[in-house]
């Protein structure tokens, strides 16, 4: 795979790209990583309510659940059990991509947004000024905002309920003055994603979900290795039969350049609520401008039609 | 292979695949002040370098409304409005946020010193100048924003990157042009219903071809809910302005009636653009099937050592 865009800037200090091989075919829907998640990064919770989407009640990644495990119930022979069973679970923990042409870092106006010396992408908390452009230029709808916390609005409203008073007053009044601790809590009006646990990686650790994972569906490692050893266990699953297991992401010529988290599927991407085929916005940049430009000389030539027949 | 209508494709409970923008109101109102201060700009430097002073004074008053107004909405959508001046710590070339950030930065000084010269009769070389280049930048500040929309996954947005930036470089025009017509008498205000003429035209014809372009999927969300609202009020308000200025424009009244509608068309139809956005980024199948359509190589699978006569896929599809 590919180096994320950026990380050449790191010189003699750049390491190897880490990420995460997600094998759907053996979680079993434990949500322990969410919850380790959660606990190590201090993620607010995201509102108690039931969606009636199977076991599903966090519902999708963002800014408060930075893993997501997604349930879909499917009429089905069992891939495992070949005949046995007429249904079959899908279950699948998704998580930031940490794109190698990642869409929220190249919109982002402040260099909240950054590439890490392991080729992962990170928001800074302190540098984010709350724009929401990297909401609408990630294909995979990860990031999410922290809505701020009205001061009179009741307890329950937005997804801050639940935060003691005082959690609230610490993020306001941290906000572009004073000191700013480690993770604001609460509605501080930023944007928030999973940062493959940066700190944990600086101080040689793995992220808190794969550490938590009890069967190893989230696999953790250099990224190289990890495609790897999903290429065999992908390859391994359609010998045994199970002809629907594919891998997602893991290919560096895909419209993102691959991923450093990406995935082996038991059926498309649409079914886990995945985008089939992304592509970072970024690609058609040149499009882009290009059109700007020609509206503003398009513009330009209208000025001066107008002034063309004089004065009447 | 790929599903032809939304109700046989596929998706998660129906949910959206990519997020909502999280922008409110104050960024179609942004798109509209910003519009209207950058073609005021070009109008009003064509008007000086013709001799029209009574033309330039009123497009220089609603270049220097609009550029003034603009930072409320700007600044107020942002999560943590106390940083504001984080944007103008980097410059990228990716991001039309930050690109636009130093235009309207630069355009806004700009037309404030031309604004406060013309206002204190001060300094007029400075003020020229001052002109010169607030005209040179109007262009940009009616057009990134365009840009700005058009680089997002939203479909209604990206797949529209190739008319957007005309559409909103049209709808800056009709404004300008219909914001100056009613500002300034009649007789020297020729050069401004033009322009008023000219991007109500632009404006309907890049808002069909948008359209079309976009497709039936993608294109319909035009129509559809809050986007439908302000897309049938901008057109009729476009339409009506754009006629009422070629008939009756030499009329004071006349003039102003269609200012008006064409002040009002282009407003709508900032908004229809934001609400398609809105709710194109909520239908699953927006993002879905276009991509599917388009085919690449986001889902691969290796070829199995002993090829694999079994199952058929029990998927739905
Ligand atoms: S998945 Fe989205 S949030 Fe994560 S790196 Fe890619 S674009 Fe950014
Ligand atoms: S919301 Fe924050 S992280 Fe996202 S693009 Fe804006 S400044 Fe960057």
């Amino acid at each position: 795979m590919k180096p994320g865009d950026g990380v050449e800037t790191y010189e003699a200090e750049a390491q190897p790209r880490l990420g995460f091989f997600t094998d759907t075919s053996v979680c079993i829907g434990c949500k322990a990583c969410e919850v380790a998640c959660k606990e190590w990064n201090l993620v607010p919770e995201d509102g108690l309510a039931w969606t009636g989407h199977s076991y599903d009640n966090t519902g999708e990644l963002n800014a408060n659940t930075w893993r997501h495990v997604a349930f879909i119930e499917q009429q089905a022979p069992d891939p495992i059990k070949q005949g046995k069973q007429d249904f079959r679970w899908l279950m699948e923990s998704d998580v930031c991509k940490h794109c190698t042409h990642a869409g929220c870092l190249d919109v982002c106006p402040t260099g909240a947004i950054f590439r890490t010396e392991f080729g992962t992408v990170v928001i800074q908390d302190d540098v984010c000024n709350g724009c929401g452009y990297c909401v609408t230029a990630c294909p995979f709808g990860v990031i999410g905002k922290r809505e701020r916390a009205a001061a009179s609005s009741p307890a329950g409203a937005g997804r801050t309920s639940g935060q003691s008073p005082d959690v609230l007053q610490t993020a306001v009044a941290s906000d572009g003055l004073g000191a700013i601790t480690k993770r604001e809590l609460g509605g501080d009006g930023g944007m928030h994603k999973c940062t493959l646990c940066y700190d944990r990686l600086q101080n040689g650790m793995e992220p808190a979900c794969a550490k938590a994972c009890p069967t190893d569906s989230i696999q953790f490692g250099p990224l190289d290795e990890l495609v790897e050893r999903a290429r065999e266990r992908c390859g391994d699953l359609v010998e045994a039969g199970v002809s629907e297991a594919r891998l997602y992401l893991a290919d560096e010529n895909d419209g993102i350049g691959g991923a450093g988290a990406f995935f082996l599927l038991l059926d498309e991407p649409e079914v886990y609520g995945l985008p089939p085929q992304p592509i970072v916005p970024t690609k058609n940049l040149g499009t882009i401008w290009g059109a700007a430009a020609v509206a503003a000389g398009a513009l330009a030539v209208g000025v001066a039609a107008a002034f063309l027949r004089g004065e009447e | 292979m790929s599903a032809t209508s939304p109700t046989d494709a596929l998706s998660y409970y129906g949910r959206p695949i990519i997020k909502e923008p999280v922008w409110e109101t104050d960024i179609p109102l942004y798109f509209f002040t910003g519009g209207l201060a950058g073609a005021s700009d070009l109008l009003a430097l064509g008007a000086q370098l013709s001799g029209n002073h009574r033309l330039r004074v009123s497009a220089l008053a609603a270049a220097a409304a609009g550029a003034a107004i603009s930072p409320y909405f700007l600044i107020k959508d942002l999560g943590r409005p106390l940083r504001f001046l984080n944007m103008l710590r980097v410059f990228k070339v990716t991001s039309p946020m930050s690109v636009g950030t130093w235009i309207f930065s630069a355009e806004s000084a700009t037309t404030a010193v031309a604004a406060a010269c013309e206002l204190f009769s001060v300094m007029p070389r400075l003020r020229v100048t001052a002109q010169f280049f607030a005209g040179l930048i109007g262009p940009a500040q009616a057009t990134y924003t365009g840009a700005l929309v058009a680089q997002s996954v939203v479909p209604a947005w990206h797949e529209a990157r190739r008319e957007l930036p005309v559409l909103f470089a049209s709808s800056a025009s009709a404004s300008a042009g219909g914001a100056a017509a009613i500002l300034t008498p009649a007789e020297h205000a020729g050069p401004a219903r033009r322009l008023g003429i000219i991007g109500g035209v632009a404006e309907l014809a890049a808002s069909k071809l948008m359209e079309w372009r976009l497709g039936k999927l993608v294109g319909s969300v035009y129509h559809e809910g809050e986007a439908g609202k302000y897309t049938r009020l901008a057109t009729a308000s476009t339409l009506a302005g754009t006629a009422l200025m070629a008939l009756a424009g030499r009329r004071r009244e006349g003039a102003a009636a269609a200012g008006t509608l064409l002040l009002t068309g282009s407003l709508c139809k900032r908004f229809a653009v934001y609400h398609a956005g809105k709710q194109s980024a909520r239908d699953p199948h927006h993002t879905s099937i276009p991509q599917k359509e388009r085919g690449g190589r986001a889902v691969t699978q290796p070829s199995s050592r002993t090829g694999n006569g079994s199952s058929p896929s029990p998927t739905t599809r």
